[in-house]
């Protein structure tokens, strides 16, 4: 189950015509696919759409009431592949996914679906992890749109306008026989705000339908020579009419003056930035309008010739705002200028930057570097000759000072022992090449571990450690791949590629039980029963069946000592092939969240419960952090004695400790210090506890009256 | 960089009523943020006006900095169009749920001295690179604190977090208090205490919070005392209170009068390190450690503001109180400890507490607390002490509220009388009676090299391999002493020796340093003392 429930939201999808919606982005785009018919809806969880998988999954009643079938796809592949069902079939279908990752993954379907083309609408949903807040490689999205021609929209980001596209990609689909790609930005996918809502509709036709009534077309398969009369039908039949659809029906948007010397060209997603700057440079109002000429492409791919051509019309200069690189958007209008031989001059990137956010100040600098080279005339006076420069504060100092924050290991996470015990067993044996993954995992290349060379893509680490595979080397690879990444393509392109070339290298798949970084989602090794899906598959199961000789399960990855030991044995042992480690222990994100209100209800109720928790004798730790090294988890911090006699502030566990034990074994296994202790609360003790307490305290109490009252002591001063 | 047009003089003259409203939050992932953002966009919704808000959620909320941000504006029935991120010098909240996020905030350009208000938590939450370090790596709050100030036009700084778990909430209710009480925004008290409660969970403490740091935002709530100076001891031999039989009380006195004859700024820390040492091991104990402090505090004169007294009563009093397997048990096993432990866990009547040890001694531990012949003798003796390890060295996890855990811990605590006889002091005393003798050789051609010298014994800590490589980090700085002593600049070489041996774990940093010292000395040929 996933981290984050949505079980209140969703009731919002089942809001009526007229009826007004509220709420983020993501929640929009499911109901819009309601109001659009959808007959069935696939997806791979991933920043910024993971809700989206998140809302599916938990509104399968109403999705079953529709008729609508919803899958946790395997892979952004399977999700694609899934579109194959809109082929032949008159149905609804639609995909999402992270992208440009996902995409990535998903790129042979798609270029499958996009070749043979679709009869009922295919979308595809893509979120763009660009910018600010982005996990992954900054690229863009649209090159896959232009490679397979498929249609890109890029709607402007606000509630009203991403719904309409989705019912505008349907169509559109539909009249070009091409699936459609809808990209949403991470802010737009959480950005709350309201749009009226329509009635959800039944697909005319269900998947049970079509199982009833198969069609094929043999035309329609990609092998020679159908596939020939695809690559002509895509520009002869598909191109023309998407360009049709799109300038009839206008989904791109003009706004401002009708003439004027300037005008502006941005991507849909640009439109309230491109505002923003425009309200700063005291050109537009707070509601948008503006003289300056601004065509906004919701459809960015393909363009529109006459539309562009027209706009530039009487026009001196053009900007286009086009965030990423290479920016096709601007050599495709400049070359549309050049064919029809205008004079308009073309700018973009010589204003703004060729790579990197068009964060807000990015967009006034260059809007305005713009609009007073070109249009001075329309600028107000203090922002042609501003008065003041900076704003006399020097931070300079202050960066030195700040520290920086990247993400890390949560409190209690049962993958900080793992790599504790990593660290412990490279001081021991020396540095290895270790190649790392993609999830929560990955944390492991910043500090305290700094361990990882390298991440090559989901469930790809082992076979990025593929080549260090030497009979001459001394040392082995460690490679690491989370059960996420496992599942999703590390047991064929890692596992099954390991043991078939005989590589001698040290995996180790680190098992949470969830598809963790991406908000908890379950998998086929999931622990929990799923009412949708069927859960308990053991990975041990699934390598073994791979043909992996040498296998080491570890059921409690806080035990550090033991992680150690078959870490040892497995970079040490004279066995050949893969070495593979299954280190498992529950997400503790998802456990508390599972176990916190049980436990709680369970005291209110009046069982006996045991709670742990960790501390540190302050007077024992000396200040060294040596723990803190191998930890880093935020319930461990610095605390300043108040005793001039400390110079260095001592370790401390705060409220925040889930009792997880990382702290205790790290100390017993790296031999630190003795300045940890676990304490155990007993509430609702049975009356043996509290028999066994009273006896116990009376014994120690009398050992400790005894000694204390023969030496001195002090009351703290 | 272009300045912007002061807000809102918008084409059309738009009113100030149709201003947009900019808020962001900066927080730490795990925070709650999120719940922050919410609640703030419906305290707008409640009170006529358009709201809308975004995040960047993902990874970074594991723990990482984390933004959200807020746009709202009057509702005159037309849509605003708002922005999806905060622009530099375009903020008008700024709400930090961190003092270093308020920091990241203003260099990030978001907070400006014409337009934002700066509502800080004061509290830290040190990032993993601050904790890391051996030594002191907490950033400085007061250059936040200071820039804030002048970067912000209003600055309202307190910590939210204790209002908030003083209150049994979280930090998110009492930042919204603080907001609230700032009237930053235009929306009254009661829309915000009505967001709260639609919320529905933990709305009573949610409440309290948010009410508390409303008050302390609007300055009618005191802020809490600040911590007091420690008093200076005028009288040592009054101050503080001790407890024991008559004829130890009657020892301590003595002790204690013999720091009433010392120069007044020195006996603070005289006074402390005297009862460290006592409490360590006995009145005789003391008796050492004043006679080895009076060495220094002859050698010393007030011109210098008595700092190699000072230095001098704290480290060897550190020094005399070395880790060993005794103290480690006595402590685990006082009365007062079982009391702390029980606050700090916060056991109720009627629950429970189980305590667990985390011991892993090795045969150096083992030895060590042998007598001092023994241990040599099976120190000496590679092949035997490889046997004993292999018997010794293993993690033992001890119940110390059980009574057999306890006792055998107690037991070892007990040691205590014979301390002075076992190998672990032999071995520490000879360390400290070269360290201290070397510093005070150092006192009459340059004080303030003796007092760096001593401060050195910081470098010294923690047990077993920890406490090897801190040995090992001590030897090097001072290796430098024959480098450097002689010039002008020795002392400050080797305080920034040990600065930079407090940097990292295995002392690359000091590596660096060492090889810059060297080349110094290599380049100075004739000037300042050469080399030895």
């Amino acid at each position: 189950m996933a981290e984050r429930s949505f079980a209140r939201e969703v009731e919002k999808l089942r809001l009526g015509a007229g009826e007004e919606f509220a709420g983020e982005g993501i929640l929009a785009i499911t109901k819009a696919l309601l109001q659009c018919g959808v007959g069935y809806v696939g997806g791979y969880q991933g920043a910024p759409i993971s809700h989206l998988m998140d809302v599916l999954a938990d509104a399968q009643d109403i999705l079953g009431e529709l008729g609508v079938h919803f899958e946790a796809s395997a892979s952004e592949a399977t999700a694609t592949a899934m579109l194959a069902a809109s082929v032949h079939y008159p149905i609804r279908g639609a995909a999402t996914f992270k992208s440009t990752v996902g995409t990535n993954v998903a790129s042979d379907a798609l270029a499958n679906l996009a070749s043979g083309g679709v009869t009922g609408g295919a979308l595809i949903i893509v979120g763009e992890d660009y910018g600010e807040g982005s996990s992954i490689m900054q690229e863009r999205s649209h090159a896959f749109a232009m490679k397979s021609q498929v249609w890109l929209l890029d709607p402007r980001p606000n509630l009203p306008s991403i719904v309409k596209a989705v019912e505008d990609g349907f169509e559109l689909s539909e009249v070009s026989n091409t699936p459609v790609m809808l990209q949403v930005r991470i802010r737009c996918c959480h950005v709350h705000g309201h749009f009226i809502a329509k009635d959800n509709k039944r697909p005319p036709m269900t998947v049970a339908d079509a199982l009833d009534a198969p069609r094929r077309d043999t035309g329609r398969i990609v092998l020679p020579p159908a596939s020939f009369l695809h690559e002509k039908e895509k520009v002869q039949k598909r191109w023309p009419a998407a360009v049709d659809f799109i300038a009839r029906n206008k989904i791109n948007e003009f706004f401002g003056s009708d003439h004027g010397s300037v005008g502006i060209v941005m991507q849909g997603g640009m439109y309230n930035s491109v505002i923003r700057a425009l309200q700063r440079l005291g050109l537009a109002d707070t509601y948008g309008e503006t003289d300056v000429p601004l065509y906004v492409l919701n459809a960015v791919y393909p363009l529109i010739d006459d539309e562009f051509l027209s706009f530039c019309e009487g026009k001196q200069a053009v900007l286009v705002v086009e965030e990423g690189q290479p920016n096709y958007i601007e050599q495709a209008f400049a070359a549309m200028l050049h064919k029809a031989g205008r004079g308009t001059r073309l700018v973009g990137k010589e204003y703004l930057p060729m790579a990197g956010e068009y964060t807000g100040q990015v967009m006034l600098d260059g809007i305005g570097a713009f609009l007073r080279a070109e249009a001075p005339h329309l600028l107000p006076g203090e922002v042609r000759a501003p008065n003041k420069v900076g704003d006399g504060v020097d931070t300079a100092d202050l960066i030195n000072v700040v520290p920086g924050r990247p993400p890390g290991f949560c409190i209690g996470c049962p993958e900080r022992p793992i790599f504790a015990a990593t660290k412990l067993i490279e001081q021991e044996l020396g540095k290895h090449h270790i190649a790392s993954d993609i999830g929560c995992h990955l944390f492991s290349i910043m500090p305290p571990f700094e361990l990882g060379a390298t991440t090559m893509g989901y469930g790809l680490g082992p076979a990025s450690a593929s080549a260090f595979n030497s009979p001459d080397a001394k040392r082995r690879s460690i490679s690491f791949v989370g059960d996420g990444g496992f599942w999703h393509n590390g047991l064929t392109s890692s596992i099954g590629n390991a043991v078939f070339n005989k590589n001698d290298g040290v995996i180790v798949i680190v098992d949470n039980f969830y598809s963790a970084a991406t908000g908890g989602q379950d998998i086929l090794s999931s622990r929990a029963g799923n009412k949708t899906k069927s859960t308990k598959h053991p990975i041990t199961e699934a390598v073994k069946g791979m043909g992996v000789k040498w296998l080491r399960h570890i059921d409690r990855t806080y035990d550090v000592g033991k992680m150690q030991d078959v870490l040892r044995e497995a970079l040490t042992t004279d066995e050949k092939g893969p070495k593979v480690i299954v280190a498992s222990s529950e997400c503790m994100l998802n456990r508390q969240r599972r176990e916190k209100p049980l436990v709680d209800n369970a005291i209110k109720g009046g069982e006996r419960v045991v709670k742990p928790k960790f501390g540190v004798d302050e007077d024992i730790c000396t200040g060294d952090h040596a723990c803190i090294r191998l930890s880093g988890c935020p319930s461990l911090s610095v605390k300043s004695l108040d005793d001039p006699l400390r110079d260095d502030p001592v370790a401390s566990i705060d409220q925040s400790c889930v009792g997880c034990g990382n702290c205790g074994e790290v100390a017993d296994a790296a031999v630190l210090c003795p300045s940890f202790y676990r304490a155990d609360v007993v509430h609702n003790p049975s009356r043996w506890d509290r028999f066994l307490e009273s006896a116990r305290r009376a014994t120690i109490s009398l050992l400790q009256r005894r000694r204390e009252s023969r030496r001195l002591t002090f009351a703290d001063a | 960089m272009l300045d912007a047009v002061p807000p809102f003089r918008a084409r059309t003259g738009a009113q100030d009523d149709e201003r947009v409203i900019k808020l962001a939050v900066l927080a730490v992932g795990g925070q709650g943020g999120g719940v922050l953002a919410d609640w703030i966009t419906d305290v707008a919704e409640r009170s006529g006006y358009i709201a809308q808000s975004t995040s960047v959620a993902g990874v970074a909320q594991r723990t990482g900095a984390t933004i959200y941000y807020v746009e709202m504006a009057r509702n005159t029935g037309r849509l605003p169009v708002f922005a999806l991120s905060p622009s530099q010098g375009d903020v008008d909240i700024l709400i930090a749920a961190e003092l270093m996020e308020a920091g990241r905030a203003i260099i990030r350009g978001f907070v400006t001295p014409d337009r934002t208000t700066l509502i800080a938590s004061s509290h830290r939450i040190a990032a993993v690179s601050e904790k890391i370090e051996p030594g002191d790596g907490r950033a400085s709050s007061s250059k936040v604190n200071a820039t804030a100030e002048a970067a912000s036009k209003r600055f309202i700084a307190f910590d939210m977090e204790k209002i908030a778990a003083d209150n049994g909430s979280m930090i998110s209710a009492s930042l919204l208090g603080a907001l609230a009480g700032s009237d930053a925004l235009p929306f009254a008290r009661e829309s915000y205490e009505q967001a709260i409660g639609a919320g529905g969970r933990g709305v009573k403490a949610s409440l309290a919070a948010f009410g508390a740091a409303f008050d302390r935002a609007r300055g009618t709530a005191a802020p809490g005392p600040e911590p007091a100076e420690p008093a200076i001891v005028e009288s040592a031999s009054g101050a503080g209170r001790v407890n024991g039989p008559q004829n130890l009380l009657h020892g301590w006195q003595t002790l204690a009068a013999r720091i009433d004859l010392m120069p007044l700024p020195v006996r603070d820390m005289a006074l402390r390190g005297l009862r460290k040492v006592v409490d360590y091991q006995d009145i005789a104990y003391g008796r050492d450690y004043l006679d080895r402090l009076d060495k220094a505090v002859a050698l010393d004169g007030a011109d210098h503001s008595h700092a190699l007294s000072i230095a001098a009563a704290k480290h060897l009093a550190n020094a005399l109180c070395y880790d060993d397997m005794i103290r480690v048990a006595d402590l685990k096993t006082r009365s007062t400890r079982d009391r702390r432990v029980r606050k700090e866990v916060g056991v109720k009547d009627g629950s429970v507490l189980q305590v667990t040890e985390y011991f892993h001694p090795r045969i150096q531990e083992f030895c060590g607390t042998l007598p001092a012949g023994l241990g040599s003798y099976i120190e000496n003796r590679p092949k035997l002490a490889a046997f004993l390890d292999r018997r010794i060295n293993h993690g033992r996890h001890i119940r110390t509220d059980s009574f057999a855990g306890f006792a055998a811990l107690w037991f070892i605590g007990g040691l205590r009388r014979w301390r002075r006889r076992l190998l672990r002091h032999k071995v520490e005393t000879a360390h400290l009676e070269r360290w201290y003798a070397l510093a005070l050789s150092h006192v009459p051609h340059d004080y303030a090299l003796a007092v760096e010298i001593l401060n050195c014994r910081r470098l010294i800590k923690g047990y077993s391999d920890t406490h090897v490589r801190a040995q090992s980090k001590f030897d090097r700085v001072l290796s430098a002493l024959d480098l450097v002593k002689g010039r002008a600049d020795a002392a400050d070489w080797i305080r920034r020796l040990r600065e930079a041996a407090l940097k990292d774990e295995k002392g690359d940093m000091l590596d660096g340093a060492l090889k810059t010292v060297a080349s110094l000395s290599d380049h100075s040929v004739g000037g300042g003392g050469g080399r030895p």
